[in-house]
């Protein structure tokens, strides 16, 4: 059993080379395998709440789908628009596809297991700052996006990768500010060290508002629905991607769901325990020889999954402004207050100051942000009813009179009736 | 029947705005900013809806396998019709290809010889085309049949992999012969005239007429 932290990189660093080769063209299998699995199932589930039944030919319950669709992408014709920039439209890309399967390498999937008789962790390797890791290279992938926006010489694709651009630095410094919480709790960067002090509470209960910022914001740092302002079908055609055919919009396509599932890991292992089972099944752990923690690990990913999915078949698309808004100022702020909370009431307990204390702090900090909602509240009350004393005919600064005055005039007229 | 058409008040329908709650919704249209958001859970109650919804029974119909019937007056393929003792009701007067706004359909009248007629009269169609990569199912060339030769089936499988054989000949489109019928050219029913079809006073084949199809 792996109980202290570091354990895993002293393991990890015992492995012979052939250990991590395999490893790592497992992790690559599982990834390709899951996403071709994952389109099939997202299109099985949207279908359903859609009261369809989904791709079902090929294949039991049209298993295979996700194969077929690729095979006949692959098959199809590969396009380059003339004003392309060849070079970069080709290599927007593969800088996608590969960066989305790097983040996979610092996701611990398992406990301790025997490999082919040697004693690891199905890790591929464990850094001091892996979550950092992660963070750099899911920016790296945006890079994709952005110059397949870019290089494609087209108006469409231009705004979508701009949007995403935007989109996921935006995104990103909110998901980062909800990880700091995370490493002041556990007392370090690496993966495999934030599972292991997760042992007797999982980091989604204890920090809670840190979890619910992170699910947010790795919705938007995917470009997934309701976030999905990067490729945007009703707005920007296919946003970035409008372009591409054939192999390279398989890679994209490849690369976004690669991606769900990196997010996914990530929260998986940052908030949910990694490989660990859900309370009260801990003797689980050790059944065929520990590798039956892989399946507590998929489950946790396949609920995020599945939330993905359920997100998309239930809220429809954000504006462009609502969406910059709620990150910059209502994400981005709640996650700094939050740090200074968490901090605070870490240096507080370390210091061993005095249980009232800690309590009293606690209660100021409800007492605040009663305040501050009330003057919220209060301030939104004032805004509706200056609306509604608005009067169009009489108005104190001068307005064009249009339709729409006409039209406001005429509802309040009838309100009054 | 024109009185109970009369009767059929127009009070009793229920628009159909109200069957889909678009009435309803109308009613509150009022300015945004006047209505207040709603509160957070009543927000979230909207994931209970597709979630509830994956339970639900599903609508689709496994088309190739399962076949729905369509409406009674569903647009299908055409079919050219056939007086009960086998010859054909077009007179290949080409009125059909007129009304046709698509200009899906072609005809070639002929004179019918004596006593070998493929029609009742002077004319029948000779040459009877439709272009179903033309047609677009409007049905006027139905009302525009003088004799109710053209009539629309139910069929709806018309896809195939060449344009050729999306045109449909005058044997494609030809009701089959049944059994009393005789396959013409034959005389006509002795001592009928054309009118007398067209009354419905031809009901079944004469001897005269020919062999009768006993299939």
């Amino acid at each position: 059993m792996i109980n202290s932290k570091g354990m895993v990189a002293q393991l990890l660093g015992q492995d012979p080379g052939w250990v991590i080769a395999l490893k790592g063209l497992l992790i690559f299998i599982f990834c390709v395998v899951l996403t071709i699995m994952a389109v099939w199932g997202e299109r099985r589930i949207v279908a359903r709440m859609q009261m369809r039944l989904g791709p079902n030919r090929v294949g039991i319950f049209g298993i295979i789908q996700g194969l077929a669709d690729g095979v006949k992408l692959a098959l199809k014709e590969d396009l380059i628009p003339k004003t392309a920039d060849k070079i970069v439209f080709i290599i927007a890309p593969i800088i996608s596809a590969t960066t989305c399967f790097m983040a996979f390498a610092v996701i611990p999937l398992t406990g301790e297991v025997s490999f082919f008789g040697h004693k690891t962790v199905m890790q591929l390797t464990d850094l001091p700052v892996g979550v950092l890791y992660v963070l750099a290279i899911a920016s790296v992938g945006v890079y994709g996006i952005v110059l397949a926006g870019w290089s494609s010489g087209s108006t469409y694709p231009l705004l979508g990768g701009l949007r995403s651009s935007a989109q996921v630095i935006s995104y990103e410094v909110a998901m980062a500010l909800s990880l700091v919480a995370v490493f002041i709790y556990a007392g370090s960067m690496s993966t495999s060290d934030i599972v292991v002090a997760q042992d007797r509470w999982w980091y989604a209960v204890i920090l809670f508002p840190s979890f619910a910022i992170y699910c947010i914001s790795m919705v938007g740092e995917t470009n997934r629905a309701p976030f999905d302002l990067a490729e945007a079908e009703g707005e920007l055609v296919g946003g970035f991607h409008t372009e591409y055919s054939s192999l390279k919009f398989a890679l994209f396509f490849l690369a976004e769901y690669i991606n769900i599932l990196a997010v996914s890991s990530l929260a998986t292992t940052l908030f949910l325990g990694g490989y660990r089972a859900f309370p009260g099944l801990g003797f689980t752990e050790t059944w065929l020889g520990g590798w039956f923690t892989l399946f507590w690990f998929f489950a946790k990913v396949l609920i995020f999954f599945f939330v993905f999915v359920w997100l998309r078949g239930t809220l429809p698309r954000l504006r462009y402004d609502q969406f910059m808004q709620f990150g910059w100022k209502t994400l981005i702020p709640v996650s700094l207050a939050w740090i200074l909370i968490v901090s605070t009431l870490r240096v507080m307990s370390d210091q061993g100051a005095p249980q009232y204390l800690i309590f009293g702090f606690a209660f100021a900090v409800v007492l605040i942000y009663l305040v501050i909602s009330n003057y919220s509240d209060n301030a939104k009350a004032k805004l509706a009813t200056d609306y509604k004393n608005f009067t169009p005919e009489n108005p104190e600064f001068p307005i064009p009179i249009s339709n729409r005055t006409e039209q406001v005039i005429q509802i309040r007229d009838e309100a009054k009736k | 029947m024109t009185k109970n058409f009369e009767d059929h008040d127009s009070n009793n329908l229920i628009p159909r705005n109200d069957e889909f709650g678009l009435s309803k919704a109308e009613q509150d249209s009022k300015f945004i900013a006047d209505q207040a958001p709603a509160p957070l859970l009543k927000q979230l109650l909207g994931f209970w809806v597709t979630f509830k919804s994956m339970f639900k029974k599903v609508n689709t119909v496994q088309y190739p396998e399962v076949k729905e019937p369509t409406a009674p007056r569903f647009h299908g393929r055409h079919q050219l019709n056939r007086h009960p003792d086998g010859l054909e009701k077009c007179i290949g007067c080409e009125l059909c290809a007129w009304a046709c706004p698509a200009d899906a359909i072609y005809v070639e009248g002929a004179d019918n010889k004596p006593n070998e007629n493929y029609s009742p009269g002077e004319r029948y169609g000779k040459v009877y085309q439709i272009n179903y990569l033309r047609c677009i199912f409007c049905g006027l060339c139905i009302e525009a049949c003088p004799t109710r030769a053209l009539t629309m089936t139910n069929e709806y499988e018309l896809a195939d992999d060449q344009r050729g054989k999306l045109i449909f000949e005058k044997e494609d489109l030809l009701a089959p012969l049944r059994n009393g019928m005789v396959k013409p050219p034959h005389p006509m029913y002795p001592n009928t005239t054309d009118e007398n079809y067209y009354r419905g006073e031809v009901t079944s084949a004469h001897p005269s007429q020919g062999t009768v199809n006993n299939d």
